[in-house]
């Protein structure tokens, strides 16, 4: 069983640099790059043997068919793996003999990948590889991912979405403006919230009515109180326990509820803690 | 496992993107044919055209048609003064008689055909009126394939071809490659940068041969045209050319990251020569102060070899200079577009 390891970060974090730094396609400013004992400027046959990489955004050529890039791009390897065998695995046989230009976008993510794991790699590089995809275009991708780590495969892959994060990768990093701010397992990280559970609550009508941040996290079993734009988000050890003392709160102010949700806390609650934004904040 | 080397792979993959698109065959093989097709037909040899002159209504009028008609060439008629002014004006005829004691001929002499048509018609008439010429002349007259303009022609089109070929196939194929990320994503493999060239020279060569055949069948079976060299030498000369150009595309790719710079220093370099190098009207046309740089271009030695070797049947020893000139062309602009290429 090998790892997935996510590059998780806003737009412009860096995640992309530091992959291609990885993937030995950019000169990092300082520092060294060593993948599997080996180093690029000294080992880089090998080490190019050795990586499946799917960039962020690659445009196979569209007058070919699938089969015949998974043909081409296994010939560059000197093992590989036999392209029908993975065009089945990324459940493009169907689409073997179609043009690229024939193919939808979560078709076209299926291919690229096909084209990383053509090359039999012992990691894979994936770049944003569900960006823009459908949910179920998604989940298809990431049954391949299980896959390869269930064949021992190492998988190193960035992301936005916190959900994809958490749900595929056993290690994460954080990164926000091109430092990593936290590093471990994504339950480890939602752990160090304090409160496994996020109570959001909006109010009808504001006017006059004081909620002090300090009266809130008083109440029973709140950890920690956000103020957003709008609302208030709790984390909170046991709902059962804070939504009654808030409800009561409630209504010694006077304040009328406009909405109240509950929710696990995620990953992206982590990056908010961290850094006060959102992930998807511009 | 059915691997095959990455070579190969690559220049079948060429191949087949080539076939797959209907417009590329259509300017590579399609367009030089058609404008061979097109200037064949308006400049095809023709029996000289006739020319009509106006003889100003008189008595003695009708004798001097009569003997103008002699002359296959010249269409006489007579009008009365006013038609013979507006006639003459509008270019309906390019000469008036004007018939007395002595004759009159009125024209235009910035018109070019006036001035011959003056000599045509004043020789004809002295000779009626019993002039007798000193020296006895005869006339042969040449029209041998080799001395046409469709000869001159389809040697200066391969040329055009071999240029457009290299610069398009090579240039254009890869910034469009680049801006697609695609030539990121293949250094990302263990590929050898040195075949993703090779393939690319390989499918260029492929492509040059059936250039080279098609111009030149096409040429023998259409216009019958004569081919005096061996088909040795004329792929020789190609093969300098097509590589030449080959280098050239791939110098003006090197850096370029949009589809705009590219095609604007595509055509930087192509139209100029388009012009001045000899594929459609002699390079000798330009003033002698323009030929050492004009002789110096590509095109234009190769367009020169080309007819030396096609209508001449010239030997390539005989071309070592233009060759030589090809040459250095294509060595330095691949020297160049191997330092400053840029595959990310």
């Amino acid at each position: 069983m090998g790892e997935c390891f996510g590059l998780l970060g806003p737009n412009g974090a860096g995640k992309t640099t530091t992959i291609e730094i990885l993937e030995g396609l950019l000169e990092p400013t300082r520092g060294e790059v060593e993948i599997l004992g080996r180093h690029w400027g000294k080992n880089d046959r090998e080490l190019r043997e050795w990586l499946g990489i799917s960039l962020q955004e690659t445009k196979l050529p569209e007058k070919l068919t699938v089969r015949e890039v998974l043909s081409l791009f296994r010939s560059f390897y000197q093992k590989g793996r036999e392209p029908g065998e993975v065009i089945a695995q990324v459940e493009l046989t169907e689409k073997e003999k179609a043009w690229v230009s024939k193919l939808s976008g979560g078709q076209r993510q299926r291919l690229a990948v096909a084209c990383a794991l053509v090359g039999d790699p012992k990691i894979l590089f994936l770049d944003e590889p569900t960006t823009g995809l459908d949910p179920q275009s998604r989940r298809q991708l990431w049954d391949i991912i299980r896959q390869f780590k269930q064949n021992s495969g190492t998988v190193l892959l960035t992301t936005h979405y916190m959900d994809e994060a958490e749900r595929l990768c056993d290690r994460v990093a954080i990164i926000d403006h091109g430092k990593v701010i936290a590093l471990g397992s994504p339950v480890e990280m939602i752990a160090t919230l304090g409160g496994e559970h996020v109570v959001e609550f909006a109010l009808e009508n504001t006017n006059g009515q004081i909620l002090t941040p300090e009266h809130l996290a008083n109440l029973a079993s709140v950890k920690s109180v956000r103020k957003e734009a709008d609302s208030y988000s709790l984390h909170v050890q046991e709902p059962h326990l804070a939504i009654p003392g808030l409800i009561g709160y409630l209504q010694e102010t006077g304040a009328t509820l406009a909405r109240l949700t509950t929710r696990h806390a995620s990953l992206e609650d982590v990056f908010v803690k961290l850094t006060g934004r959102h992930l998807r904040e511009e | 496992m059915n691997k095959r080397s990455p070579l190969w792979e690559m220049i079948i993959c060429r191949f087949r993107e080539f076939a797959r698109e209907p417009e590329v065959i259509f300017w590579v093989f399609g367009f030089p044919v058609l404008l061979a097709i097109g200037l064949g037909i308006a400049f095809r040899d023709r029996p000289p055209a006739r020319v009509f002159v106006a003889v100003m209504a008189h008595p003695q009028a009708q004798s001097i048609v009569d003997q103008l008609k002699k002359v296959s060439t010249i269409q006489p008629e007579i009008v009365d003064p006013q038609q013979a002014a507006t006639s003459l004006r509008l270019g309906k005829v390019a000469l008036v008689v004007v018939p007395g004691n002595s004759y009159e001929y009125r024209y235009d002499p910035t018109r070019p055909d006036s001035l011959l048509v003056r000599s045509m018609v004043d020789a004809a008439l002295q000779k009626a009126a019993g002039r007798r010429d000193p020296v006895q002349t005869s006339e042969k007259v040449i029209t041998e394939p080799g001395a046409r303009y469709i000869d001159f022609l389809i040697p200066g089109l391969l040329g055009m071809n071999l240029m457009g070929g290299g610069m398009w196939g090579i240039g254009f194929v890869i910034v469009d490659m680049r801006i697609k990320k695609l030539l990121k994503r293949m250094i990302a493999t263990p590929m050898r940068k040195s075949d993703f060239m090779l393939a690319m020279i390989v499918s260029r060569l492929v492509f040059m041969v059936a250039e080279v055949i098609l111009l030149l069948l096409f040429g023998y079976f259409a216009f019958g045209m004569i081919i005096q060299g061996s088909i040795g030498s004329i792929m020789a000369v190609a093969f300098f050319g097509s590589m030449c150009f080959t280098g050239m595309g791939l110098l003006v790719a090197s850096r370029a990251r949009k589809i705009e710079t590219v095609s604007g220093l595509m055509n930087l370099v192509m139209l100029p020569m388009y012009v001045v190098s000899g594929i459609f009207f002699s390079a000798e046309r330009f003033p002698t102060v323009f030929q050492p740089f004009i002789q110096a271009l590509p095109l234009t030695a190769l367009n020169d070899a080309l007819r030396a070797v096609i209508l001449e049947g010239a030997n390539l020893a005989s071309q070592s200079l233009k060759l030589a000139i090809i040459a250095a062309w294509g060595v330095i602009s691949f020297l160049l577009a191997l330092r400053w290429f840029r595959w990310n």
